[in-house]
């Protein structure tokens, strides 16, 4: 463990896992900026070593996809970056989340502003039981909006593309809704309440393909304004949508905790990844 | 591999001598036909005691509407009972059966829910590992002994604040508080079970937000349980309605239509209780009237459940 290092620091010193934030050779990409990112993490769940030491950097304004097989710990990584482990009674995270160089897990961060600047989108969706309308509003008052509601509504609707076909019937239960109308709508109470990050866990792991495309032609309007972390377990999916990936897999040495194994550009890491591990993974030989 | 395969037995597909039109015949199985009459049966019998015990005081209550000296309008508007005097009122009865049933959910509706919310979003493990069988062993004291604990120690405190002279020694308010206490462990475990049941995915959408844990648990979690709540006000209710010791001991055995709490006043259940201790010939108009105060019992709760379930279906926010 480093003693408090800077987050640039990591980033240029940490280069077994990260690379330099420089333009990767195929992709033409403009000086890259970081928005968020995991310095040495590792997260146990009682004494289960769950995550074991990683450390990435999220570009800003960037997909970033987390891909790996079933149980090495996608899910509970991406719960770091907002804190939602905190409601397992029995989780324990070390090292740091870095957000506008202050560490998430600092004593005295007050967990309930994290999660405002970094908003999650969960694997079911889940709308709360009050109408369309509700939903988003009850989400913008929390976070002290005081502005024209119809008119923030109307926007959070239209920037999750939901608002032509919703817009005749915002009084009604956003429960009313098919399932990807309802995780657009969990999407647009996410954006309504203005966070810099969008973690997203398995967004359309419970979508019909046409609503999964909908989804993810949503998140390519998205990534212009917002950062989005993104766990699949849907290859193609990472491979469509995002423009980095990060392949997670179980450590070998019998803990069998999940780690970060490579962290690159998606067309790097679906077409000549460094490690065989990925290789295998993304060609679909095992997982 | 194969090999293993290859040595289980398999009925071949082709073999001429298996009578394929016997074997795929529907074969009597006895014990499941038993098994289902005798579940039918159980079931059966809960319905069969209600329509029994409706035959019985729909029966007596006609006996005693049809008597004579009996005028219906007097029963249902009348606000004296007095049996002696020939008066069949039933408010006094339904006035302090009301009364003391308020006291008791004004103290049970609170304490009930604000412990289940307690129990199911805030406790730690070992706090709830204390507090639930604590709560089961609350809901576990006869009543009788609650009536009692209401006569000897919440009368005397009662009286100790406001006044011997405003409190009587038989009367409502205690009754009620008591009853109330009695019923917090039901109203409790019933809103717990419909708190958990609100599914934790709703609860990670709000954290998510910036949700406060006030916040998720007033605004999403309590309206996501709301019929559930309502369920067991409901329970509540009816038990408080229908309980019989405590304000037999603790609410005095005068009927009189009084609104103040600290007076006795006899409710339908006590009154019930303590003329059928009694000398009681059958078929007087003393016994029949008991069971048209019974059957008046059986009314306010029917009509209760039924508004309460109207509201229920009304308001039910739906999570699924």
């Amino acid at each position: 463990m480093s003693n408090t290092p800077t987050l640039q620091k990591t980033i240029m010193t940490d280069s077994t896992r990260l690379k330099p934030l420089t333009t990767n050779a195929g992709t033409a990409s403009e000086p890259s900026e970081t928005a968020i990112a995991a310095n040495h993490i590792n997260i146990f769940y009682g004494a289960f070593k769950a995550i074991a030491d990683v450390s990435m950097a999220v570009e800003a304004r960037k997909i970033t996809a987390i891909i790996g097989p079933s149980g090495c710990g996608k899910s509970t990584m991406l719960r770091a970056f907002n804190r939602m482990n905190d409601f397992v009674p029995t989780a324990r995270v070390e090292g740091e989340i870095l957000l506008h160089g202050q560490n998430l897990y600092a004593p005295g961060v007050d967990p309930v502003e994290v999660r405002r600047r970094v908003g999650m989108v969960f694997q079911k969706p889940n709308p709360f039981p009050k109408s369309i309308y509700d939903n988003i509003a009850w989400a913008a008052r929390l976070n002290g909006y005081r502005g024209d509601m119809d008119k923030l509504v109307e926007e959070s609707l239209r920037a999750a593309a939901l608002w032509d076909e919703v817009k005749d019937k915002l009084k009604q239960s956003g429960l009313s809704l098919s399932g990807g109308q309802q995780q657009r709508l969990c999407i647009a109470r996410t954006i309504a309440i203005r966070p810099e990050i969008i973690l997203m866990d398995e967004p359309c792991s419970a979508l019909d393909p046409i609503a999964t495309i909908k989804i993810e032609e949503l998140m390519q309007e998205l990534k212009q304004r917002y950062t989005i972390i993104i766990v699949t377990h849907n290859m193609q999916q990472a491979a469509r949508v995002s423009d980095r990936t990060a392949m997670m897999m179980l450590t070998e040495d019998g803990k069998r905790s999940g780690t970060l194994i490579e962290f690159d550009d998606t067309n790097v890491i679906f077409t000549r990844p460094k490690d065989k591990r990925t290789e295998d993974y993304v060609s679909g030989r095992f997982g | 591999m194969t090999q293993a395969l290859s040595s289980l037995p398999v009925t071949d597909p082709q073999d001429r001598h298996v009578d394929w039109a016997a074997r795929l015949r529907r074969k009597p199985r006895p014990v499941e036909t038993v098994v289902q009459g005798l579940l039918f049966l159980c079931g059966a019998i809960s319905i069969l005691t209600t329509l029994g015990i409706l035959l019985v005081l729909g029966n007596e209550s006609l006996a005693f509407f049809t008597d004579p000296e009996v005028n219906v309008f007097e029963f249902f508007t009348g606000t004296h009972w007095q049996p002696q005097t020939g008066d069949f009122g039933v408010w006094p009865l339904v006035n302090a059966t009301l009364m003391t049933s308020a006291i008791a959910m004004v103290v049970a509706m609170p304490l009930g829910i604000f412990a289940a919310i307690y129990l199911s979003e805030y406790a730690a493990p070992r706090a709830k590992a204390i507090l639930k069988p604590t709560l089961e062993i609350l809901a576990g004291i006869p009543t009788v002994v609650f009536g009692f604990f209401a006569l000897t120690f919440i009368t005397p405190l009662l009286r100790s604040i406001f006044g011997e002279d405003t409190v009587q020694i038989y009367n409502n308010a205690s009754a009620g508080l008591v009853m109330g206490l009695m019923i917090v462990p039901l109203i409790a475990s019933m809103s717990e079970d419909a708190l958990s049941a609100v599914p934790r995915t709703l609860r990670e959408g709000a954290y998510g937000l910036g949700a406060t844990k006030l916040e998720t648990t007033v605004q999403v979690v309590l309206p996501a349980a709301l019929s559930g709540l309502v369920a067991a006000f409901i329970i509540g209710v009816s038990r408080a309605v229908g309980e019989t010791m405590i304000v037999a001991i603790a609410a005095g055995a005068t009927s009189q239509l009084t609104f103040n709490p600290f007076e006795a006043a006899e409710t339908i259940t006590g009154h019930i209780a303590r003329i059928s201790g009694g000398d009681l010939s059958y078929g007087s108009l003393d016994y029949t009237s008991l069971f048209a105060l019974a059957l008046t019992l059986f009314v306010i709760t029917l009509g209760l459940n039924l508004v309460s379930r109207w509201l229920v279906n009304r308001f039910r926010e739906q999570y699924d």
